[in-house]
């Protein structure tokens, strides 16, 4: 049992940080880059993908670097630090991971090669207009198999950078029922796709795709039932949304410290006032045990037991759903009117959190799932 | 990165598990695990099947009784013992005044007192708060004043938990008035059987009798039961409580409360609310354990991990909070706490609102928990 980084992952994060520090270290830049369509920085998305960090999660049959989760979580935890907008984590992490899990091996080839190239921009069409909230099924989107191909119909809304996406992976329900994966190419899609892309509250992108009988690829051979294939991929990728969200996190209380100790009021430092260093000190807690939680859950990943992640995926969103709402509410309270302005970072931080707590099931959804099980056991035991 | 134990520290917790489930007095664990009380010989006869099997003291010098373990295996050993109802080695000899001799004391202290703390021969007792000392436990005023080769002792004690056991008391004393105040204080061993010592208890809002007052009239204590440097004992003081990185917050025996009573529940399970505060609950204990795990893993001899601060924080509040939800779950029942045992009210039902009040101490004594967020924001946030 260990929770250290080796030599290696250590100079994976210091290079990550490094890369990322110089782009967006000062928060001005980070708000102009998102000020402007695509919302990211696509010269910063070639480093990237130069520096291997695209092509992490696949093999490196797939051209890859087949790197492990605490890889991933580097990375995310790094992102979530600078509050970098690159789609990281829906892009690469869920929709590269999908075609990593259900393509046959020429798609996977195909499509993850130019991810992690950085030659092309993936998204993820998954959510529905009156679909259900976190669920692995596609009740408002239809496939329908048309000779040789397919053709999707229905609306997604919203699908992170879906507006700027190469290529989209879209869920959809079967003839047959079930939930298929599909790559739509929407430049190809001519008058059968509609997509209307709009800023998120967090400076991030998100678009309504309108789907009428679009041509569509399926992912894989046969077109079964991939709702566990997209579940498993859904959990791995909510504990690289806590990577993320521990990194926005741990900037967060330092940024708060570092105010408490420089802003002056009554003629005296704030970390003069004990009713604001004990809340300082209750967010370290919080921040601390979530850690805890997130590490523990990414080593989960790298068992490669299926049933094990999908317990600590919910244990490790609730927790880290708990904190982030703790430690984003704090850190404006703490900081005064000032974390109140666009021109702050720390605002935009916990606008950040509160996207990231929403994309994947927040911690009552959570909690609502655990509740289900807890009869199944009688203490819950950490290390298996 | 990687979350399996070691083969060798897989192996160590089968070895653990297989002794605290086999070898150790079932009469002894039933009764921590349905949360009676346990009776003086009961601690005793606990200690001294531990320490015959090595297991009592195994963080002290291995002169002394020690094992030269890894912080991971002690936590491994403490979980372990929590887990199977084993009672953890008395606090005051074991955490508290054995290591502080084994430290601070001269050869010939070592040799009277070590084995026989290690073997709850003796019964320690713990004398540092006082009436006008509890947090600010530096403004202590019990004082020592130097008689030919004695001390003559002078003052109160209070909070002394289970006193009216001990044999011996540990106490910090005030041996210079003139200095600043943590500068003038030195750490003296008493025994309780001294003409002018006098236990008195306290009785708590549980209705028990816990904690206890000790007095101190002209007490005559030889003067080589001064441990350490004269004046040096506030040195001695915070190495006492600040020393621990092992067992800071008790998982194991949270964790277990919590088992126990979904086992007690039965169809209160139903309730969909109930279910979600025990997975609360549950969740915020698999957090603290992992603290726990990361804190142990990296403190191999050096300074303890900052987030061990947490531990106590935390530990304690769901500590309180599996015994708060443990009231709710009773009911009615939970008033019936005078009941005698033929009542048909369930015994942890009867005990739960006893126990829910008697465990709001957790969150003050040990450092309280505003003091734990004292010590986080200045030491660790830099505030």
């Amino acid at each position: 049992m260990d929770f250290t980084y080796d030599d290696e992952q250590q100079a994976l994060r210091d290079a990550v940080r490094g890369l990322l520090d110089k782009q967006y270290g000062d928060y001005e830049v980070r708000r102009r880059t998102t000020a402007a369509d695509p919302g990211f920085d696509e010269d910063l998305w070639g480093r990237l993908a130069e520096m291997g960090v695209l092509g992490l999660p696949f093999a490196e049959s797939d051209g890859g670097v087949g790197a492990g989760p605490v890889e991933i979580g580097i990375v995310c935890r790094e992102l979530g630090r600078v509050l970098a907008p690159e789609p990281y984590l829906t892009g690469v992490v869920l929709a590269g991971g999908l075609v990593s899990a259900a393509g046959t091996p020429e798609q996977r080839a195909e499509v993850l090669g130019a991810v992690a190239a950085g030659e092309r921009v993936l998204a993820v069409a998954h959510d529905e207009t009156d679909g259900p909230r976190w669920a692995t099924d596609a009740p408002g989107t239809t496939a329908t198999q048309a000779g040789d191909g397919w053709t999707l119909t229905g609306t997604k809304d919203p699908v992170l950078h879906g507006a700027r996406a190469d290529q989209v992976v879209v869920t959809a329900t079967l003839p047959e029922g079930g939930t298929g994966l599909f790559l739509v190419d929407p430049a190809a899609a001519g008058d059968t796709l509609d997509r209307t892309g709009y800023p998120t509250y967090d400076g991030g992108r998100a678009a309504r795709i309108v789907l009428d009988a679009t041509p569509a690829v399926l992912l894989g051979d046969t077109a079964t039932d991939r709702s566990a294939t997209l579940a498993t991929m859904l959990d791995l990728t909510r504990v690289m949304a806590a990577n993320q969200a521990l990194g926005v996190m741990q900037a967060q209380l330092a940024a708060t410290t570092s105010y408490l100790t420089s802003r002056k009021q009554f003629g005296v430092t704030l970390n003069t006032f004990q009713a604001l260093t004990f809340r300082a000190a209750d967010m370290y807690v919080s921040l601390e045990l979530t850690h805890s939680v997130v590490d523990w859950a990414t080593m989960v990943i790298a068992t490669g037991d299926r049933d094990r992640l999908t317990e600590a995926a919910a244990r490790c969103a609730l927790q880290t759903s708990r904190a982030s709402r703790h430690i984003g509410q704090e850190t404006i309270q703490l900081h005064g009117g000032i974390a109140m302005t666009a021109e702050y970072s720390v605002g935009t931080a916990t606008a950040h959190l509160t996207v990231l707590d929403h994309l994947f099931g927040d911690g009552d959804h959570h909690l609502g799932t655990l509740a289900a099980g807890v009869t199944d056991h009688d203490t819950l035991e950490a290390l298996g | 990165m990687q979350l399996e134990l070691s083969a060798e520290d897989a192996a160590f917790r089968e070895e653990m598990r297989t002794f605290f489930t086999t070898e150790f007095p079932q009469g002894i664990r039933d009764a921590v695990l349905e949360g009676r009380h346990l009776s003086r010989e009961q601690i005793v006869e606990s200690q001294q099947v531990l320490n015959r099997a090595g297991l009592a003291v195994p963080h002290w010098p291995e002169e002394w009784g020690g094992r030269g373990w890894s912080d991971l295996q002690r936590h491994l050993w403490h979980e372990e013992m929590q887990r199977a109802g084993v009672p953890t080695p008395l606090a005051f000899n074991a955490s508290m005044i054995g290591p502080v001799i084994a430290q601070f004391g001269s050869q010939e202290q070592k040799e009277r007192f070590l084995p026989a703390t290690a073997n709850l021969d003796i019964w320690w007792s713990q004398g540092f708060s006082e009436p006008d000392a509890g947090s600010d436990l530096a403004s202590l005023r019990t004082t020592a004043v130097r008689d030919g080769d004695d001390w003559v002792v002078n003052g109160q004690k209070t909070w002394t938990t289970l006193g009216q056991y001990g044999d011996w008391i540990f106490t910090l004393v005030r041996t210079d008035p003139e200095v600043k105040k943590q500068a003038g204080i030195s750490m003296l061993l008493i025994d309780m059987t001294l003409p002018g010592v006098e236990v008195r208890p306290i009785e708590l809002i549980d209705g028990g009798h816990e904690v206890n007052e000790v007095w101190f009239t002209d007490v005559r204590v030889p003067g080589d039961l001064l441990v350490g440097d004269l004046n040096g004992g506030w040195t001695i003081a915070k190495f006492l409580l600040g020393n621990e990185r092992v067992g800071v917050a008790p998982v194991g025996a949270t964790k277990r409360a919590l088992a126990t009573l979904k086992d007690n529940a039965g169809d209160r399970l139903d309730d969909p609310y109930v279910r979600a505060r025990i997975v609360e609950i549950e969740n915020e204990l698999l957090a603290l354990e992992l603290t726990a795990l990361r804190v142990v893993a990296h403190s191999a001899g050096g300074e303890p991990h900052p987030a061990s601060s947490v531990l106590k924080l935390k530990g304690t509040e769901l500590q309180q909070a599996v015994s708060e939800l443990a009231v709710d779950l009773a009911g009615p029942a939970s008033i019936a706490s005078g009941a005698d045992d033929d009542s048909p009210l369930a015994g942890w039902a009867r005990r739960s609102a006893p126990t829910y009040l008697n465990l709001r101490k957790a969150s003050i004594y040990g450092g309280s928990n505003e003091i734990q967020r004292q010590i986080i924001a200045r030491t660790i946030l830099g505030l």
